[in-house]
Formats: structure tokens, sequence, C-alpha cells
């Protein structure tokens, strides 16, 4: 065991950890973090996608230990403190993107990336964007609705 | 809101926060953690175990092994139980199996306090088997008699049925002027269900009774299956449903549940988690049936269907599972879609084999004999010189419909409407015109398929619901039901329906979305597309009951006559002058506290469900082929859908999304490939294509409604249903495209190429080095 110290959700956090162990399993099993999913466990479905360091990355192939000293983002961290819901989580909600809602937290991860760059994008550069995402409840279509649309929205109000 | 209202989601919140429990989520932290020890062979039987190395592994607790069972052989099938014996499901396996029949067969099982420690254990078990060669192929272990699967099945042949109407002959058929007759085979393969959510249960002991939190589309049903396994009156039994994430038919089986149960028992009670690997659920839980078909016809050149008839075999792999079922629903389907004017005969066979073990998915049968089936219908468009879609119309199901096998009748169809609007909306008609006759090496073609589908399983088998309500102080209610989300966007239709029937806001609604066997009223599950129909029923009926009751204290309370009163938006009014009296609250207060009267109003019933009526759909699919590379791009796709009135049409819409999807993934990419030891090859989620957002295309949805007069709100079946039309659309937009028909599926480029070559689309030419290339 070792122990690191690492931002979680904003939050300064030591944690002990193995060291052979995921960053998935240390936010789900010692944090308590469970909106990190894990579909596969290989890297290939991206339902334990989270933020580091602002970057979206599949937390069951990423060793704890690398997000050491780093800043880790869950969709626990992106919920108001009054519960409120950020502008991709409503988006999501609103353009009926979530059945299952398993793959949805990580897919929210995703997007908040893409919303962060404060760029516009095509629907076909964000087809691309969220292609390491699996999902088999949707069809992908209501998810690019939603991204689009908060893409969108923010692009318009940084604008102004 | 109410019915045909876009309600948003009531689980949305917690599912875009992260707040939403599944199953591992809530697994008590210090749960032992099993894992199962998988055969390495895929015919044979276990002869002994070396466990010494893996006991040795710090943090093991227990192996047990095939030889450590109870020796009770229990059916996996989400089915109803059957009270005639004739109607039960096959109980073909115990909790480990000794003799072999897939490859990965669960022969022992590690439990340990750490999953690497299980998962290490496990890889270290040495076993002996005496092997017998495996068969993977339907039609040649018919023909196998030395190493039958299960001895009660000496052939192999799990079942065989017959669907026969009228009398005809091909032969005096085809002697007739003016008919063409035509023949053919369709095959299809396996594919995977491939819910992001691996199958996971724990287990633990209360009060001397076996708990089981389960990711389960039929908690009740799994409850009754895990007291047949382990020998346990079912009320010893219970089980937890928290959400899941996705089932599509392979979480309508009880796999593991009871193992993981009998487990707790043998450990004391202690908690014990097991969960599959996404590999492990590719080859250890169920699969799409692969299925082979013939199908011959006999038509007149004006278009009319004369007679037809066929048969499917189909490949159960080494456990019955549902059985022969899936395969009898695609021969009913066969049956009902199309009226031939003499009459048809179609043979059923479902044969064990070493494959993986087919089971429900998503459609039941149904995609694989709409691939053929409609395959066929082109077919026979382009012999006798017929437009695709008025071939159709000519020949399908209509309204008033009684099907001669099952009773069930067609109270409504949409069908005629959704080819018109189709037609119209793809512009069908200049399309077929523009794209015939072209060369060049990409070409465009349109196709198109239609589809009919039950709505739950009656008379099949059992359809019962129920419902209960319980009335809250401030006015609303409490819905409790033992019907699961499961995705689908159940648990808001049914806040919908019990708000639209009570006369009060959705926000007055709560539904428990958890299905726990200690509360939750009966109703067998997620499947057959039968919950807002079946389920529907016993909502409506319960809110009925329970609005009769609020009007019957209201009508005391303020003294008023029962007759003209009624509830709207929530609050008791009357009718007759239109006049509220006041809120739900005030009256729900009295009558919890009322010193006079006090009374908790709750309302609860069953509905034996003794109707079916059918849902109809088609999908229209645009493409633009690559010839050389064999490649297909989808250019528009298409599904019009009638499923009767749509509770909530944006969740309808998103449902039509999913299903299309995983039927582009089934027309295109999909396909688990097994090795001649029939072993899996590609059992991960790499190199099994399933679509990913790259891989779809804008997907299209649209309805017409019906008010079916059977259903509870006039709705119809919806969730399997989209998923079925769209492989035999696209393999029809090819032979349009190309005049290549493509009897095979998926349409992948190696299987484009195949038949090009074969048809001389493109030439086989040798480079140097002597390598063949196209």
């Amino acid at each position: 065991m070792r122990i690191i110290e690492l931002e979680v959700n904003g939050k300064k956090t030591e944690v002990a950890i193995d060291e052979r162990e995921s960053l998935a399993d240390t936010l789900r099993e010692r944090l308590h973090l469970t909106s990190v999913k894990k579909g596969c466990e290989v890297g290939e479905c991206g339902a334990c996608t989270v933020l580091v360091d602002g970057k979206a990355v599949d937390s069951c192939i990423y060793l704890t230990l690398w997000a050491a000293g780093h800043k880790v983002l869950t969709v626990e961290g992106i919920t108001g403190p009054g519960g409120e819901l950020s502008a991709v989580q409503q988006a999501f909600v609103d353009e009926a993107a979530v059945q299952c809602g398993f793959c949805t937290p990580g897919l929210i991860m995703t997007a908040v990336e893409i919303v962060g760059t404060g760029r516009r994008y095509t629907r076909e550069e964000l087809r691309k964007m969220i292609s390491g995402h699996l999902c088999r409840c949707t069809g992908y279509q209501n998810i690019l609705n939603a991204i689009e649309r908060v893409v969108n929205e923010t692009h318009k109000a940084v604008g102004k | 809101m109410g019915i045909g209202q876009s309600l948003k989601r009531v689980d949305a919140y917690e599912k875009v926060t992260g707040r939403a429990k599944y199953t591992d989520d809530l697994a008590p932290a210090g749960a032992l953690v099993a894992k199962v020890v998988r055969s390495t062979i895929a015919n044979g039987r276990v002869l002994a175990f070396d466990l010494h190395k893996a006991s040795l592994i710090p943090g093991v607790v227990r192996i047990f092994t095939c030889f450590d069972v109870p020796d009770i052989p229990f059916p996996t099938a989400g089915h109803p139980w059957s009270t005639d014996p004739a109607h039960q499901d096959v109980a073909d396996r115990k909790l480990l199996n000794e003799r072999v029949r897939i490859y990965g067969d669960d022969i022992a099982v590690v439990v340990a306090d750490n999953a690497l420690a299980a998962e290490q254990a496990a890889g270290l078990i040495g076993v002996e088997y005496e092997t017998y060669p495996p068969c993977t192929d339907a039609e040649k272990a018919m023909q196998e008699g030395e190493h039958p699967l299960h001895e009660a099945c000496p052939d192999n042949l799990l079942k065989h049925t017959v669907s026969q109407a009228g009398s005809f002959s091909f032969d005096a058929l085809s002697k007739e002027k003016d008919l063409c007759v035509l023949q053919a085979n369709y095959t299809t393969q396996v594919v995977q269900h491939c819910h992001i959510e691996p199958p996971v249960s724990y287990a633990y002991m209360d009060s001397g009774r076996v708990v089981v939190v389960t990711s389960t589309q039929i908690p009740h049903i799994v409850r009754r299956v895990v007291g047949q396994a382990l020998g346990l009156p079912f009320g010893m039994v219970r089980v937890i449903k928290p959400y899941i994430g996705g089932g599509f038919g392979n979480k309508q089986e009880v796999l593991y549940e009871p193992l993981n149960a009998w487990l707790t028992t043998k450990l004391g009670g202690r908690a014990v988690k097991l969960e599959l690997s996404r590999e492990e659920t590719f080859f250890g839980t169920r699969v799409r049936h692969a299925m082979a078909f013939s199908i011959k016809s006999a038509i007149r050149s004006d278009g009319r269907l004369v007679a037809r008839e066929g048969w499917a075999r189909s490949n159960q792999g080494g456990y019955a599972s549902h059985g022969h079922s899936i395969v009898a629903n695609a021969a009913n389907a066969f049956r009902m879609l199309y009226q031939d004017e003499a009459g048809h005969h179609f043979d059923a066979y479902t044969v064990y084999t070493n494959l993986s073990s087919g089971g429900a998915m998503r459609g039941y049968g149904i995609p694989q004999i709409i691939f053929a089936l409609e395959s066929h219908m082109d077919d026979l468009a382009l012999a006798v010189g017929a437009d695709p879609i008025d071939l159709r119309m000519q020949n399908c199901m209509k309204e008033g419909y009684v099907d001669p096998g099952t009773g069930i009748t067609c109270h409504s169809s949409g069908l005629l409407e959704c080819l018109e609007k189709g037609r119209k909306a793809t512009d069908w008609d200049s399309k077929r015109r523009a794209y015939q006759n072209q060369d060049g090496p990409l070409r465009k073609g349109i196709g198109m398929a239609i589809f009919c589908y039950k709505t739950g399983v009656y008379p099949i088998s059992l359809e019962t619901a129920s419902a209960r309500l319980l009335l809250n102080q401030d006015g609303s209610v409490d819905l409790q039901l033992g019907a699961t989300e499961i995705g689908q966007g159940g648990d808001t239709v049914f806040t919908q329906m019990a708000a639209e029937t009570i006369g009060i806001p959705e926000s007055m609604v709560h539904i428990q979305s958890t299905q726990d066997t200690d509360t939750a009223p009966f109703d067998t599950g997620a499947y057959a597309s039968r919950q807002t129909y079946v389920t529907g029923m016993a909502i409506k009926q319960t809110a009925e009951q329970f609005r009769q009751k609020l009007l019957r204290y209201a009508a005391g309370y303020y003294k008023k006559e029962l007759e003209n009163l009624d509830i709207q938006e929530g609050f008791l009014v009357e009718k007759d002058p239109q006049k509220r009296i006041g809120p739900l609250s005030e009256m729900a207060m009295e009558a919890f506290y009322s010193l006079e009267n006090a009374q908790h109003i709750t309302a609860e019933t069953t509905h034996h469900c003794k109707e079916n009526t059918f849902s109809f759909g088609v999908c229209f699919a645009e493409i633009e082929v690559d010839i050389p590379v064999g490649k297909i791009r989808i250019v528009n796709l298409l599904n019009l859908h009638d499923s009767g009135i749509l509770i909530n049409p944006q969740l309808a819409e998103a449902q039509v999304h999913g299903g299309m999807s995983m039927g582009l993934g089934y027309g295109l990419t999909e396909q688990l490939l097994f090795g001649e030891d029939a072993r899996p090859l590609n059992g991960n989620l790499l190199d099994y294509k399933l679509p990913t957002s790259m891989d779809t295309p804008e997907l299209q949805a649209r309805f017409v409604e019906t008010d079916d007069p059977t259903g509870p709100y006039g709705n119809k079946s919806l969730g399997e249903p989209p998923c079925i039309p769209v492989a035999p659309a696209v393999r029809n937009a090819l032979l349009h495209a190309t005049g290549v028909g493509i009897n095979r599926l998926p349409l992948n480029p190696q299987n484009l190429v195949e038949h090009f070559l074969h048809a001389g689309l493109i030439e086989a030419k040798t480079v140097e080095g002597g390598r063949q290339d196209v």
C-alpha cells in the first residue's frame, strides 16, 4: 500500500492504494464515487471515463499512481452544491439521451471535455470525439443531439 | 402532462448525476468474491480436479467443484412457470456441470476475499477431462450420435414442430402457367446482447433467508428458479433488482444467481459477489441463435402469394435456455405476416451443438425469420417484376386477421399507412427508377422490409401483472410494481399511466424503481415488449379502483354526491357545475388522521391478461456501396412504426433509435465467431464489431398511431420491434444497387466481396508474389 495525494472533484484527497490498482477501482472502491462504471475493464467501452487535468481517460486502464498530484473530475464533481445540473447534464435529460444510464456518466465527462474546449464542432467531428464510448440503448442519436446542443449554447454564451 | 406527452424520464436526474445505484454500486464492502472456473474444452466430461496450487493462494476461502453441488437439474429461461409439465422449461443443467457442453462451461468456482486472489486461484486449478469432438454445426449435430450433448436427446434434436395450413403440392403448382416458383436458403449469425453493464449479483443471508441482489429483468422469476435450483421453498428466497445497465433479453435468464445464492448458504450467509468479465459475458451467458432457413414460394404473375413452404434450423448451443420457443416464434411470424392463397408448411428444428447457448434477445427469433422472409419477398418481387412495397401491401396481414395457430387477432394495423408514408418520405418511386442500371464502382440502392410483432406472450404462456397504489398524506401516491425498468423507460410511462387514470399530475406519483420480491407485487418482468400492455392493464385497473376509493371517501368527507365528483390535476372537483372542492392533500390528511374514519387508502389488483395484438413497422434503407472494397455506406435510414398510441413520444423515438442501431449492427458488422474447437474467437468489445458512433448514421424514427382497442391506453408493443426490419432492408437495398442478393448475415466487406467476385462485379487478379487480390 502507498499513500498518494490527488485532487478529486475539487478537493485535496489522500488515499492509500495498491500500486497496481486502476483509477477506476480507487474512485469506486476507496472514494465511493460509483458514477464511474466498469463495462469491460480493458478500455473498450468508455463507461469509466473521467477527466484527469481536463482530459478524458479510461480510468479502468489508468493507474491511480499516474493521477498522483493531478486533478480528477467525475460526474459527482460537476453537479452543483445544491444538486443543480450542469448544462451538459441538463441537455442529456432534455434530449432523452439517457436510457439504461450505464454509459451516461462516462459520456457526460467526454462531453464536458468537448464543451471545455470552447470550440464549435460539426456533427461528424462530434461523432468521432465520442466514438470511444459504446452505448447499446440509444444508437447515439440523442446523445449527439444533447452534446451538439450544449456545445452550440455554450459557444453562443461565450461569444457574447 | 398525461398520456401522449413527452414527460422527462423519472430516473434521468439520478442517472445524469451518477447517483443511480446499480448492483455493483450497492455490494457491501468486504463481500467475498466468486470466480467461475471455466472449461477449456467445449465437449467432454470432467474427470478430476487438482486444487492444490489454487488453495495455496492467500485470500482463497473455499473452492467448490461440479462434484460438490446438489444433484438438482434446473431450467434457466425467464419464462413464467407452467402448471402443465409438458410446457415447463427444459431443466438441463446443475449449478456446476460435470458434463462439459460449451467452451467455458461452469465446472468449478473459487471464493476468495478479493477479486485478484479469486482470479489467480481459478487459473491455477488443474482439470483432467475426457474429451469428445466438438460440433458447432446444427446440421451435422443432428447426424452425430456417439456423444449426444444431453442423454434425453440422442440426435441432439431438442424439438421439432410443424406449422401447416391448407393443402397444396409444389409439383402440381409448378405445372400451372402464370405461376413462378422460387426457392432460396438464408442464414443468420451468432450475435450478443452487449448490454454495457456486465451480469452481476451478490447474495447473503438475512434472518435465515437467502437474499440475492442482481442485475435482472425478471426478479420474481429469479426467485422461483433460485428456489428450484437450491431445493428451497420460494418464500425463503428474496430477490432485489436495483437499476440495471441494459438487458436486451440476456437478463431474462437466471444464469448465475442460483450459484451465487448457493455459495452464501455454504459460507455461513456471508455476502458473496459474482460478476462476469466482458469476455465471460460473450460466451458464458446467452447469444442470439444462428439460424438457417429454406423458403420456397409459389407466386402468381400478379403478385399474389399462392403457397410457401420452408424450414428453420436453430443452433441452440449447449443448453436449452429458452429452448424451442424462439424458433417457434419465428415459425409463427412466417405464417402471420403474409397470407397464402392455398396454404403454407413450415418445419422448425432446435438443435443442440457445442456453441455458446442461444437465448432470448430483443425480437426473440423474429429478426432471424424477417431477414430470411423479407429477403425472399424482394427476390419474389424481382422475379415477377413487382414493386416491393406493392407486393407487401397485396399479401401482408390486414386488420381483422385471426391467426389460426394462436388465435391472436389483428385488432388494429397502421402497416399500410407506414408503407405509404415511407414511400413518400424516401422518394421511393423515383429512387427505384433512378438507381436502375447503374455501372461503376459506387452504386446506390433503396430497399425496405416489414414486420409484425405480438404484444406479450399470451396465449403461448401466462400473462399476468399486478400493481399497488398507496396514498400519502400530501395526496401523492406510491406506485409499486413487479414490472421492471431496464432502460427502456418503463418507470416513466407507468408513472404517466397512473397519473392519467387517477387524475393527478405525474409529480404526485412516486414510483418504486427497485423491485424487491418482499414488497413488489407479482409481475413476470421485462420481456416480450409486454409491460406497457400487460402491466399497463394492471396499472389502469388498479388506478381506477384507487380513484373510486378516493372519490367515495371524499363524498363522505365533503358530503357531496359521489356521481358528481371527479379528480382533476390533483384536486377534487364537482363536475356540474364545474368547481374545485379542495386539493387531494386536504382529504388525504383527513383519511390518515380522522378521529371518526381513519383509513389508509390503497388499491392492489392483478390483471390476468387474456388478450394480444400486433404491432407493425417498416424500415427503409438507402445505401451506397463501394463495390471493389465491399463496403456499404448508409445514406438514409428510416423506421416507421405502428405501436398504437404512444404513451411518451420522445421516449418512443429514443427506443426506436436504439433498436435501429442494434439492427444495423446485426446487418453490417456484428458476429461472434467460433473456431473448429468451438472456442469463441472475438469475444471482446474490440474484436466484436459493436457499432460505435462512427458506424451509426443519422437515425430517423416516425410513427403511425392507431388506437388499439385492446391496449390499456390504445398502446401496443414497441420495445423490441425497432431492431427487426433493418438488416433485410439494407440487404434489399444492396440487391437494388447491384443485382446481387446476399442471403447470409452480416453484410460485411468479406461477405460482399465474395459475392461480388462470384457475380462477376469484380475480378480476382494475381499480383506479384502470388497473392490473390481483387
